[in-house]
């Protein structure tokens, strides 16, 4: 399979150097290998929520389930939890997620259920055209914050470590080989995985620039240590400043997940009725 | 004996639900049809809990205000509950705790404290030492209590037993129940033959967050579900409820939600996400006292409209609103059914009473429940999940199909699933979504949407939904009139309805809201309702409450036919 076999017929609205263009890209790679490899592409099923980054799941010929704002991750789980044998992948936004359906996410890695969650992290709501979101740096001038925020952002890879999830990674849309190496490892994953993608808004929330100049890619980090994790991930907050930024694995562990508790639960098929029967005799 | 109600009361905690239970299960043993009402605050320790058990020779669905046999464990029930005593009643007390009074009534005080002492008994053994007692006091055999006790309570059989025995011993027989000859029937909630029926009709997964008088579903699900193959979910919210029903319906696994208003409002963003994506989902609302907290455990049929018009945008649902134990077994399977075979939120509209009183339960009188499978792919072709067609349903799919991509969508989307904002597309979709809703209306001609009960040749009809069926039913044979049930509320059966109302010219609406909710959707479709009878007090009609009611509305009646043709304006509103 080609990643062009994974493409639609619908008109892309992606504003012209998006960064939503490189996951994009980066995730039909990914999953058409992956169906070389022998995770046939018709297991897989893509949930988004809404904002610019859930247009993904029209522009991918894969089955989907384009839920609404904040709300892939329940969709998702019970999905799982239906049919274990398939992948299933959550696209959500920085304000889909961390704002609008944090409890859902927060419980998502809770339950270490196995699913993937690509967060598209432009720091900015871009459908209803800027205004700030859970991610964006203190101070940021938005249209609902036009004289600057006046709270700290969150640093989802902390919230998602402090909450059990079990593959958690930070990417950035100016690099779709490494996109392309944490995406495969988050699909492949057994348990709660979670991307955090600095994905760029090139109409409200610019900052290629910026990343460029302190983005650095991680090395030799002990993936297996949450207190190394920790730091890592602490050592940027989400502020303006000019903090580096890591990209890459911080965090990987083998845990007991959700799905594995529902995987022998089966319907029954001859006997309902005999065993309602009984059940009624016990009623008497 | 034809008919006969006892009420056993105490604190919360001291097992008074159970206590009733084993009440309602002695009469049953005798071939006696039960009714019973549970009335508890929202509490878990403490405050005054009472379990009402109607027994009678006949079909019953509602309880009496008036009383046979006061069981008081404490002094607080005797208080309360002195008022609903006949002379001819008896009462059964804890000598130990219970001071009578000047009393008219027969009493029977079994020294209970005394008997759990000398038995080193748990507190909550109580309970089996008075109505062992209670079953001499009535004159009910022995072995009956035992049989009861030995099938429904095999933790400390023997210290019960002892216990039961020495109650039973130290009372006096002041009557006789005589046995029928009528066979025993199962007794249980409506909440548990509302999961029976789903779980007849194929339910795979059943998600739910607790709240009241819901929560039972959720906690009989989750026990069976071993036995039935059921993936239980209660997840962080009702948010999140409906949406991972809305998942497992995605993947093909038939799932059902429970929850009462509050927890319904929170599910109202994914009710329109079902009605755009064409999601089957089964929604079990049990209505309580609102708005909003209100009386968490007392009852309502407040919510009509709020389940009717819930969710932005116009889109298709099923409602029914089953009135008994066994309207709800078979009505759920309907419910399941209609869900797929239209892919559409489908709601069991519930109540407390519905959802938690006891009901006997006739299997053979509650209607077969089938599963139905859902219209699926043919396998030709490319697959599109919103393809048109002359019914408006379009074949299901579940991943994964080799080859083929199933895309659900939440946005206006075109027939492979795919976001669109075309103008011709928006309208196509839209009407198939209304095609779908006339199929289902013309489909459900073929049932029993709306059933009619009594004199059918009475001019004049009582008018009901949900639990008042059963005092509705019983009210009407007194006054020889008709009782007419809607179970359908959506798609509404307008004809159905209507030859239900030929030859009526009174027609009394009887309903626990304040606003008639009934009898504005009626008047929709060109039904008018001549008197409402009304009650919001959070409590259910008993007999003697409705009863009444419509003995004042008869008297207008008669002068009616005595030609006085003065318009009454006065509803029949019943205070607390």
């Amino acid at each position: 399979m080609n990643a062009k076999d994974l493409a639609t017929y619908a008109k892309n609205t992606w504003c012209p150097g998006c960064g939503n263009f490189s996951i994009l890209s980066a995730m039909r790679s990914v999953l058409a290998q992956l169906d070389e490899e022998g995770y046939p592409i018709e297991n897989v099923v893509l949930v988004s929520g809404i904002g610019c980054h859930a247009k993904i799941t029209d522009y991918m010929n894969v089955n989907s389930f384009y839920s609404i704002h904040g709300r892939a991750v329940p969709v998702a789980t019970a999905i799982k939890l239906a049919n274990p044998d398939l992948k299933v992948i959550c696209f959500s936004g920085d304000g889909d997620s961390l704002a609008e359906g944090l409890d859902h996410l927060i419980f998502a890695a809770k339950r270490n259920i196995d699913i993937t969650l690509i967060l598209h992290d432009n720091r900015v709501y871009g459908l209803t055209t800027g205004q700030y979101t859970p991610t964006s740096p203190l101070g940021y001038k938005g249209k609902s914050t036009p004289f600057g925020t006046a709270e700290l952002p969150i640093n989802p890879p902390e919230l998602m470590l402090a909450c059990g999830a079990t593959y958690i990674a930070r990417g950035y849309t100016h690099g779709i080989d490494h996109l392309q190496k944490i995406f495969r490892e988050a699909i492949v994953h057994k348990g709660f995985s979670f991307v955090d993608v600095l994905q760029v808004c090139v109409s409200y929330f610019n900052m290629y620039e910026a990343y460029n100049r302190r983005v650095y890619e991680l090395e030799g980090n002990d993936t297996s240590s949450f207190d190394e994790a920790l730091k890592l991930i602490r050592s940027w907050n989400y502020d303006g400043g000019e903090t580096k930024i890591p990209l890459g694995k911080f965090y990987e562990a083998d845990a007991p997940r959700l799905d594995q508790a529902f995987s022998s639960i089966k319907p029954i098929g001859a006997g309902k009725d005999e065993k309602i029967k009984l059940m009624l005799e016990n009623f008497i | 004996m034809d008919d006969f109600s006892t009420l056993i009361g105490g604190i919360a905690g001291d097992g008074i639900n159970e206590a009733g239970m084993t009440v309602a299960r002695l009469f049953n043993r005798l071939g006696y049809r039960i009714f019973m009402y549970y009335d508890y605050p929202s509490l878990i320790r403490g405050g005054h809990n009472f379990s009402l058990v109607r027994a009678s020779r006949r079909n019953i669905a509602v309880h009496r205000d008036k009383i046979d046999v006061l069981i008081a464990l404490n002094q607080e029930t005797l208080e309360q509950h002195r008022v609903r005593l006949k002379d001819s009643s008896f009462v059964i007390y804890d000598a130990d705790k219970v001071k009578l009074g000047d009393m008219k009534q027969k009493c029977c005080g079994i020294p209970v404290t005394q008997i759990l002492k000398e038995e080193a008994a748990p507190a909550v053994m109580k309970n089996t030492c008075i109505l062992g007692g209670f079953c001499r006091v009535v004159g009910m055999e022995w072995a009956v209590l035992e049989d009861v006790l030995k099938k429904h309570m095999p933790k400390k059989l023997e210290q019960n037993l002892r216990v039961a025995r020495k109650g039973y011993d130290s009372a006096v027989e002041f009557s006789r129940v005589e046995k029928t000859d009528q066979q025993s029937l199962p007794i249980m909630t409506g909440n548990q033959a509302i999961s029976l029926g789903l779980i007849k009709a194929g339910l795979g997964a059943y998600v739910a967050y607790p709240m009241t008088p819901s929560s039972s579903v959720l906690d009989f699900m989750a026990r069976v579900s071993p036995d039935f193959g059921i993936k239980i979910v209660h997840p962080e919210s009702e948010i999140a409820v409906m949406l991972m029903a809305e998942g497992f319906a995605y993947a093909g696994v038939k799932s059902a939600v429970g929850t009462s208003g509050g927890g319904f409002c929170l599910m109202t963003e994914a009710l329109s996400l079902a009605g755009s994506a064409e999601i089957p989902v089964v929604i079990i609302m049990a209505q309580r006292t609102g708005p909003s907290t209100g009386l968490p455990t007392y009852t309502a049929q407040g919510d009509l409209h709020f389940v009717l018009n819930a969710g932005h945008g116009e889109f298709p649902r099923f409602v029914v609103s089953p009135g008994d134990a066994e309207d709800a077994y078979y009505w759920s399977g309907v419910a399941l059914n209609m869900a797929w075979k239209y892919q559409v939120p489908s709601f069991i509209l519930s109540d407390k009473i519905t959802s938690e009183s006891q009901y006997n339960f006739d299997l053979a009188a509650a209607g077969e429940v089938t599963e139905e499978q859902p219209v699926q792919w043919s396998g030709q072709g490319q697959y599109n999940r919103y393809q048109y067609t002359e019914t408006g349903v379009s074949p299901l799919a579940f991943a994964p199909v080799q080859g083929q991509k199933i895309k659900s969508d939440s946005y206006t989307h075109d027939q492979f699933g795919i976001t669109t904002e075309d103008a011709k597309i928006t309208k196509e979709m839209n009407d198939k979504r209304l095609l779908k809703e006339r199929v289902m209306a013309r489909d459900l001609e073929g049932y029993e949407t709306v059933k009619v009960f009594g004199d059918m040749s009475s001019k004049t009809a009582l008018l009901c939904w949900g639990s008042n069926k059963g005092v509705c039913i019983e009210a009407a044979q007194k006054f020889g009139l008709k009782t007419i049930q809607v179970l359908v509320l959506s798609p509404f059966p307008e004809q159905m309805l209507k030859q239900a109302l030929s030859g009526v010219e009174t027609l009394i609406d009887v309903e626990c809201n304040s606003t008639a909710q009934l009898s504005r959707l009626a008047a929709c479709y060109g039904i008018k309702t001549d008197e409402q009878i009304l009650k919001y007090d959070g409590r259910p009609f008993s007999l003697e409450d409705l009863e009444a009611e419509i003995g004042k509305i008869e008297k207008l009646g008669n002068r009616e036919k005595n030609g006085n043709n003065e318009k009454h304006e006065t509803l029949g509103r019943i205070s607390a």
